[in-house]
């Protein structure tokens, strides 16, 4: 139901009221029917509304302890965030029954208010720095930083159990407050994260008794030495799950092996590269149950005893699903992993510098295989064997191996991506790096999998047209949107003109995030996009010619976004005051090394963050960010509070 | 073992010099993204100098234009696709010595400008250089064909394009597949005295080399198979795979250069400074050595030690 349908019957209130009644007893209804699983659909988005006489009538009839009861069954933050703009007392119940708080820009609220407004909240999960952080082009020290909300956290919600983060600065002092805190402490994720060292981690391992998640993804730590894991206490066995794939340094490993003989419920351990491949078989003995294994190195020399005794201990690894590490995988040991295979679900290569024979060799053997991250070494005879043999994969990341000059070209091309696109019915996300696409290549793509959510490629040659027709590759996108209505992400490269995103924002319903990086004409690329993707919630960009008219123009667009990100575009500095004014819960934030006060309005600016918040500006900019004030006279500010 | 320093050296937070980015030395001065149009006449002046040293197939006139602001430029690229003036991701090779400023004084913390873009645009392939490992590696990520054309055989392009966070790989990635990729260069199944390789770049050289330090014994030794190696970019006119060196030049000519007259041999050590090579003993400089390059003189200004980078920093480029 659009928005303006529903605001229609919103000044009708007895339409409303029958609107609310209905969705209410079908949510009653179907509570006491009971199910396993519940899924409401997503209710309209309907402004809050002030109590009439009645619907506290209707308050009367369905009690905070029937609505509680009926909301415990809402799972999904969007519907929750649904559930709580219908009214009043619906907000209330909805807050005091929310028990996981997302909350995609922690920049957007302040820690204070979410620790208020949720006080059963156990799990919180926070993002920080822009996507495009992630490529090196937001400067160290821009912020992210997850102390304030710790701090918060742990003065009024003692009770939090999981924390996630991703993309922000913890630092040791986080973690050792996060350890005294939170008495009942389960899960700690870092994704991406940076600031502290192994002793932060230490501190988790010893202090938190009822620690059942430890998982370090990808994060820059200080590595200290591999003493942490020891202090994980004798008594403790409620270990899940095990993620130092990031550290560098060795782990002793006596504690290791006694740390895994001590945990029953262990299913996820993911060893880092400094385990050698000898020990594998002693870890492994200790942890048959394993659903998920990232090994350590995998290429020390084995002698044929060991060799043997290996074999078995990954054989006998009867529940494992997902395998990832193998760093360093030599291809004599890949008929080791022969066991393992019938079974794998997930299979990440991404790290394997294995060669395409070998890699056929093994996924051959993969039947049940739904994600599969591999490089670019898989080449297009890899990917058709995949076609073949995994016909249940459901997502697919093909990463470039960055082999050196002097060594011989690996031929992937669109072709790998057609087949599988051709061969997988369930294919649904997909993360390409390619050197060069054709138009009909993405057409194929489209018509043979109209089922993509994930949609993300990457020509690695900026402007490469279409190599067989030297055609912008528009056609190809257009293809791509018109046909996969359930796109929710979409990246997008090579040669592009604003075409291209005219036919994004007339078909991408449905989109969410959009990457874009050298492409376009000129301002009508970004108006299409902003006009058009309805969904539309993080946008970002780099190196494209727009500037400020379609920004301006579209200011309001920005406040139903979480974030967009713009990079060596043309973007004045006058458009970003403009907007900042014009837009209040917007903030416009310059990274720049000099105060953009002192150039004229006209010139442009480098970087650009902009975000909805209801925070206001925020206080813990480093000496490169600007927040631009609303005020006119103001101008530029940098309020800095450390 | 190098590659866990590698890792760890852009792993530690250790305090390192924020206000690294700027070399006060030299006739050079880093400029950030809003050098306007006083300074563009500057960059126009040191350009027009390095023209005779331009391989690239970009006209000067396009080199003008990249060096502008965006802004302040109409976009020429859609009516020719192949020269791209606007974008510059082409490097010309003036662009990517002249930057080499940036090395000195890097520390492990990526500094403010090691993400901006100077106006030199996109080109500084060692002005990340505190995240080294991962400029390599986008430098090798770089499709080896040229624009709009398919290249699938062995000779390397003209040109390579060096862009801040592009392609979109997460530093991890890179600092793995980095390491990973020399550790498969190293293993034959015989672990043993592990190779150990470096990256070599030179200024003005479309790639990046790879050496294996142990293979030599001596100063001596490296050097000659530098010389050998980079022969061709040295002298030759030519973009493209070293076939055109081959018939002009004698191993002397090049000694000459790389050994004091416009040419020196530097290296980035463990702590991420830029040294000159020879300063250490071989054993010493082994251990501590993370990659090497080769600098013109002029841009050697700053360096540690040697009186005769003293004597350099008068040169002009």
């Amino acid at each position: 139901m659009g928005a303006s349908s529903t605001l229609l019957m919103v000044s009708h209130g007895h339409c409303l009221l029958c609107l609310l009644f209905s969705v209410v007893r079908f949510i009653y209804i179907k509570t006491f029917n009971s199910f396993d699983s519940f899924r409401i659909k997503s209710l309209p988005s309907l402004p809050s509304l002030s109590l009439s006489p009645s619907l506290v009538l209707m308050d009367r009839r369905f009690p905070f302890k029937v609505l509680e009861h009926i909301f415990s069954f809402v799972d999904s933050n969007e519907d929750r965030n649904s559930v709580s703009l219908v009214c009043k007392s619906w907000f209330e119940t909805e807050r005091r029954t929310r028990k996981r708080v997302f909350v995609g820009n922690c920049y957007a609220v302040s820690p204070l208010k979410v620790a208020r407004r949720f006080p059963k909240m156990r799990s919180l999960t926070l993002k920080g720095k822009p996507h495009f952080a992630d490529y090196n082009l937001v400067p160290d020290g821009w912020g992210g930083y997850a102390w304030p909300w710790i701090e918060a956290m742990a003065a009024r919600r003692p009770f939090l159990e999981e924390i996630r983060l991703k993309r922000m600065v913890v630092t040791d002092e986080c973690l050792e407050k996060i350890a005294a805190s939170f008495r009942d402490f389960k899960t700690l994720v870092l994704t991406s994260c940076e600031g502290f060292s192994t002793d932060g981690i230490a501190a988790i391992a010893s202090t938190c008794r009822k620690l059942r998640d430890l998982e370090l993804r990808e994060c820059i730590v200080d590595d200290l030495g591999g003493d942490w894991l020891s202090y994980f206490p004798e008594t403790s066995t409620s270990l899940v799950s095990l993620d130092f794939s990031c550290l560098d340094s060795e782990v002793k490993l006596s504690d290791l092996e006694r740390l895994l003989s001590r945990s029953p419920n262990l299913k996820s351990l993911k060893l880092n590269r400094s385990v050698t491949l000898d020990v594998l078989e002693s870890l492994l003995r200790r942890a048959p149950q394993l659903v998920e294994l990232g090994t350590g190195s995998f290429s020390d020399e084995l002698d044929p005893e060991e060799i043997a005794k290996l074999t078995k201990a990954l054989s006998e690894l009867k529940q494992l699903k997902s395998l990832s590490g193998l760093w360093d995988l030599l291809p004599e040991y890949i008929p080791l992993l022969y066991s393992l295979c019938p079974r794998l679900t997930s299979l990440n290569l991404s790290y394997a510098t294995v060669q395409m024979p070998d890699l056929i060799d093994l996924l051959s053997r993969c039947s049940k295989l739904q994600k599969l991250w591999v490089m670019d070494l898989i080449e297009d005879k890899g990917l058709k064997t995949v076609a073949l043999c995994c016909k249940e994969l459901r997502e697919l990341r093909v990463f470039p191996s960055g082999a050196d000059l002097d060594e011989t070209d690996v031929t992937l091309t669109e072709q790998g991506l057609v087949s599988v696109s051709e061969g997988c019915p369930k294919l649904e996300s997909v993360l390409y790096f390619c050197v060069q696409f054709t138009n009909a290549a993405l057409v194929s793509i489209a018509k043979n999998r109209p089922n993509f959510r994930c949609f993300r490629l990457c020509v690695m040659e900026p402007f490469a047209p279409d190599y067989r027709t030297q055609q912008p590759l528009d056609e190809g996108f257009k293809a791509i949107v018109e046909r996969c209505k359930d796109l929710r992400r979409l990246s997008v490269s090579g040669l592009l003109t604003d075409k291209a995103f005219e036919y994004i924002g007339v078909h991408a319903k449905k989109l969410r995030m959009l990457s874009i990086a050298f492409a376009g004409d000129s301002d009508l690329m970004l108006h299409h996009l902003l006009s058009g993707c309805q969904s539309l919630k993080k946008l970002e960009i780099r190196d494209c010619p727009f500037g400020d008219t379609a920004l301006l123009e579209n200011a309001a667009k920005l406040e139903t976004m979480r974030s967009l990100w713009m990079s060596s575009c043309f973007v004045s500095f006058g458009a970003c005051k403009q907007l900042s004014q014009k837009m209040p819960r917007l903030n416009v934030e310059v990274i720049d090394e000099h105060p953009p006060k002192t150039r004229p309005d006209s010139s442009p600016v480098e970087r650009i963050y902009i975000y909805r918040t209801v925070a206001g500006p925020r206080l813990d900019t480093p000496e490169f960010v600007w927040t631009i004030h609303k005020s006119p006279e103001v101008g530029v500010s940098r309020l800095s509070i450390r | 073992m190098l590659s866990e320093e590698e890792l760890q050296s852009n792993v530690s937070v250790a305090s390192s010099p924020t206000s690294n980015c700027i070399s006060k030395g030299g006739g050079l001065k880093v400029h950030n993204y809003f050098g306007l149009s006083d300074s563009s006449s500057v960059e126009s002046s040191t350009l027009s100098g390095n023209v005779e040293d331009d391989k690239a197939t970009i006209s000067l006139k396009a080199t003008e234009l990249t060096l502008g602001l965006p802004g302040s430029q109409s976009p020429a690229r859609e009516t020719e696709l192949d020269e791209k003036p606007f974008f510059p991701l082409l490097p010309t090779k003036d662009e990517i010595f002249s930057s080499s400023q940036k090395n000195i004084a890097s520390g492990n913390k990526r500094g403010f400008s090691d993400t901006m873009y100077t106006e030199k645009n996109w080109m500084f392939p060692e002005a990340v250089a505190t995240q080294s490992v991962v400029n390599k590696e986008v430098t090798q990520n770089i499709p080896k064909g040229q624009l709009g054309t398919l290249n699938n055989s062995s000779s390397p392009p003209a040109a390579k394009a060096q862009i801040v966070g592009w392609p979109p790989v997460r530093s991890y990635r890179k600092n793995t597949l980095a390491t990973t990729c020399k550790n498969s260069d190293e293993v034959d199944g015989k672990p043993g005295s592990a190779a150990l390789f470096v990256k070599v770049s030179m200024d003005g050289a479309p790639y990046l080399r790879k050496v294996d330090l142990r293979s030599y014994t001596n100063y001596g030794e490296l050097s000659s198979a530098l010389e050998k190696m980079f022969t061709t970019f040295t002298l030759g006119q030519c973009g493209s795979n070293g076939a055109a060196g081959k018939d002009m030049l004698s191993e002397t000519k090049l000694k000459n250069l790389l050994n004091g007259k416009d040419y020196v041999l530097t290296y980035e050590d463990k702590d991420g400074d830029w040294m000159l090579v020879g300063d250490v003993p071989w054993e010493m400089f082994i251990d501590v050595c993370k990659k090497l390059k080769i600098m013109k003189g002029a841009d050697a200004i700053g360096l540690a030690a040697a009186p005769r980078a003293m004597e350099k920093s008068k040169m002009r480029a």
